[in-house]
């Protein structure tokens, strides 16, 4: 009875029990660490290769291998000082989140405002609507696939491949029948929907990490018959001449003229309504996505895939149908990729299958887990975080994906169950409390 | 003297080479509490699976008569359909709480499938939820009867995972409570709790038989079998050794020599002897 309890003490104990540490031990911690930044550093930082024209040459820059490990060391050496001079328990990022998921019925507001206010503020720059694009389809991909992972606690490898299926969908039937974009958005949610549950039935008895390696197969099978395909998906060569989305029958020209949104509104020909209309088009599917969610996760249906991600066999014999309610799970959080999926298409007005490598189900997932399974703010916080910051520090090229890396892994050792990890309860008889992730069961599938 | 509600019938499970039930007919009557007991490895929760569909008995039949007449076969139905539709629920010898939700949770889980019907029968329960909600509160109001029922009910919006042992226990029998089942299964529902838990039990075992709900029962605890089963099945290695009600079982010779036979069993042993 008291293990939960056992267990979300023993850091806490463990980092009270610690002693601080005596000058020397401090010392000789801060060399062990410039030591394993030498190694690490090295060869990273201390060799660069230099085309001199007739092959490459190595240099060695030891000065600045000399500087980073100089760094690592001072740095070590005052932060072991700081944390034996200071209280032994670090309110860290821990309580910033914490404090966080309070605020959380003030913060998703905020964040929402902001979202549908960012297009009008003046000032703003293209680019950055196009990086809110770029960050809410995301959002939306992570919420579509929170659906599975988070609630159902079904391990998902291959969530691109629904986004693939909903892309192709798009543009095949878009240039094939000439079809709108708001006729064939509902189609390629439907495609990818049933593709979700053709992926589900064959994994339905597997769990964990066979789920796992599964579904990374059936991501990769996607992308490789879309790659060979050629007569039917256009192979390498993908497919171009996508139609833009229209308002109402509206297009949205750069340079004005009849039957464009400028022109009907009377207002000067620019290229920035249609970015302004895109992004209201993913704001509005990632808001629909999260709406079906939160309305689902009160509703019987999010229930038993929560249940289920407790324990699979308990809701057997409570006469769960096991078998509907994973396959449902999938094709829900399927149908959502499959939206974004026409979405990107649309936007991009070209797609091959070069868009939908294991990369980007990675990236999604690692949204899902940074953000904490299950919890809708943190999914959208991490998004932001894993989309927007990397591509605002475009400039510092390569060293990016190391901070990037770098800075993951310190997330997951603060907040190894992620950025909002707690979970509110779907109904309650009083006031609702929160439940401590500690308690809550990680998708075993 | 009233009709088999559940009957067992030649029933056999094998595991490979191991026989852990064998050629097994027993009978449970509406209305009855029916313990089955035997020392370890008998093959009672074997039993128990078979009959909840967990597994797939290797021969025999296992019927669920209705009181309406409707007869279901067991052994053929997938698991949830047992639950669903023969109504018969059952809880686990470790306890298979969903530890993550809470208790008001755990017992809106239990009442899935009737309130799906309600969901489906307006798809758009996504959208206006009017006769959603009606249905919701109904349901709201049978699990808290089973918190007050359980004596949980101050624990209601607390995660499972964080209620006490005994309060765990409880939490189980009450969200089998909330499938609605003619036969509520108990593997080992007393293991662990101290006696006045224990006492507590027995009542609320009693409740449940009075209010309709037969009970097939597992139990090392002597004192909740004999003091609360109408009828007793013994089991030892597979077979029934004897069947009949607690008096006859307590001086049955057999029953005393299979459990004379296990070290380890000596309170039951003293108990039976009594």
């Amino acid at each position: 009875m008291s293990t939960a309890t056992a267990v979300e003490a023993a850091p806490r104990a463990a980092a009270v029990a610690s002693p601080p540490r005596a000058e020397g031990g401090a010392l000789r911690d801060a060399f062990l660490s410039a030591l394993v930044a030498l190694g690490l550093f090295g060869p990273i930082v201390g060799l660069r290769t230099v085309d001199m024209g007739h092959g490459m040459v190595l240099v060695p820059r030891p000065l600045l291998v000399a500087g980073v490990v100089a760094v690592v060391f001072v740095g070590r050496l005052a932060f072991t000082i700081w944390r034996a001079a200071r209280p032994a328990v670090i309110p860290g990022l821990g309580t910033i989140a914490e404090t966080l998921f309070h605020l959380g019925k003030y913060v998703a507001p905020v964040f929402l405002i902001a979202a549908v206010l960012l297009p009008v503020v003046p000032g703003v720059e293209r680019y950055y609507i196009d990086l809110g694009i770029l960050v809410m389809t995301y959002v939306m991909l992570g919420w579509g696939l929170n659906i599975v992972v988070g609630l159902a606690g079904l391990l998902d490898l291959g969530y691109v491949a629904f986004y693939a299926v909903g892309a192709y969908s798009y543009a095949l039937i878009a240039t094939t029948f000439g079809l709108g974009f708001w006729i064939c958005l509902p189609l390629a949610g439907l495609f990818a929907a049933c593709w979700g549950i053709m992926l589900g039935f064959p994994v339905l008895r597997l769990r964990g990490d066979y789920l796992a390696i599964v579904t990374l197969a059936f991501g990769e099978i996607i992308r490789v018959v879309l790659l060979n395909w050629t007569s039917f998906t256009g192979g390498p060569n993908g497919i171009d001449g996508i139609p833009r989305p229209t308002f109402f029958g509206l297009t949205f020209g750069g340079s004005g003229g009849p039957g464009t949104f400028a022109e009907f509104f009377g207002l000067p020909p620019s290229p920035t309504y249609r970015v302004a209309f895109l992004y209201y088009v993913i704001l509005g599917l990632a808001l629909l996505t999260n709406w079906v969610t939160l309305r689902l996760r009160r509703m019987p249906l999010g229930r038993a895939w929560e249940a289920l991600r407790e324990d699979e066999i308990a809701c057997r014999s409570l006469g769960v149908n096991v078998r509907n309610t994973k396959l449902t799970a999938f094709a829900m959080g399927a149908m959502f990729g499959g939206f974004a999926g026409a979405f990107f298409a649309t936007r991009q007005g070209f797609i091959s299958p070069e868009s939908f490598t294991f990369n980007e189900s990675a990236l999604v997932l690692a949204i899902v887990v940074l953000g904490g399974m299950g919890s809708q703010l943190g999914v959208a916080l991490a998004a932001l975080l894993m989309i927007g910051i990397p591509e605002l520090f475009r400039e510092l090229q390569d060293y990016r994906m190391l901070l990037f890396g770098l800075a993951l892994a310190t997330m997951m050792i603060l907040r190894p169950r992620g950025l909002v990890s707690g979970r509110t309860p779907s109904i309650s008889l009083g006031a609702s409390k929160e439940i401590s992730a500690s308690l809550v069961a990680q998708g075993r599938g | 003297m009233t009709a088999a509600l559940l009957e067992v019938s030649n029933l056999t499970m094998r595991f490979g080479g191991l026989i852990a039930v064998n050629k097994l007919s027993l009978a449970a009557r509406t209305g009855d509490i029916t313990a089955v007991i035997g020392p370890n490895g008998a093959g009672k929760t074997t039993v128990f699976n078979c009959i909840t569909g967990f597994y797939r008995p290797t021969e025999g039949a296992i019927e669920l008569h209705q009181p309406g007449g409707a007869v279901y076969a067991l052994q053929k139905l997938p698991g949830h359909r047992i639950a669903q539709h023969a109504r018969v629920a059952r809880t686990f010898q470790n306890i298979r709480l969903f530890a993550g939700m809470t208790a008001l949770e755990n017992l809106m889980v239990a009442q899935h499938n009737m309130l799906m019907r309600s969901a489906r029968s307006a798809f758009a329960a996504l959208l206006g939820l009017k006769g959603y909600r009606a249905i919701e509160r109904e349901a709201v109001d049978k699990a808290r009867f089973w918190l007050e029922a359980t004596g949980l009910i101050d624990r209601a919006d607390d995660p499972a995972g964080t209620l006490p042992y005994g309060g765990q226990r409880r939490l189980e029998i009450a969200r089998a409570m909330c499938t609605g089942p003619l036969l509520l299964c108990l593997d080992e529902p007393a293991a662990g709790l101290n006696p006045r838990e224990t006492e507590e039990l027995n009542n609320l075992l009693l409740r449940i038989r009075d209010g309709g709900c037969s009970i097939l029962l597992i139990e090392h605890d002597m004192g909740v079998v004999m003091r609360i089963s109408d009828h007793i099945v013994v089991l030892d290695h597979g077979k029934k050794i004897a069947d009949g009600p607690p008096a006859e079982i307590r001086s049955d010779a057999t029953v005393i020599a299979a459990y004379l036979g296990e070290g380890d069993e000596d309170e039951i042993t003293a108990e039976a002897a009594q």
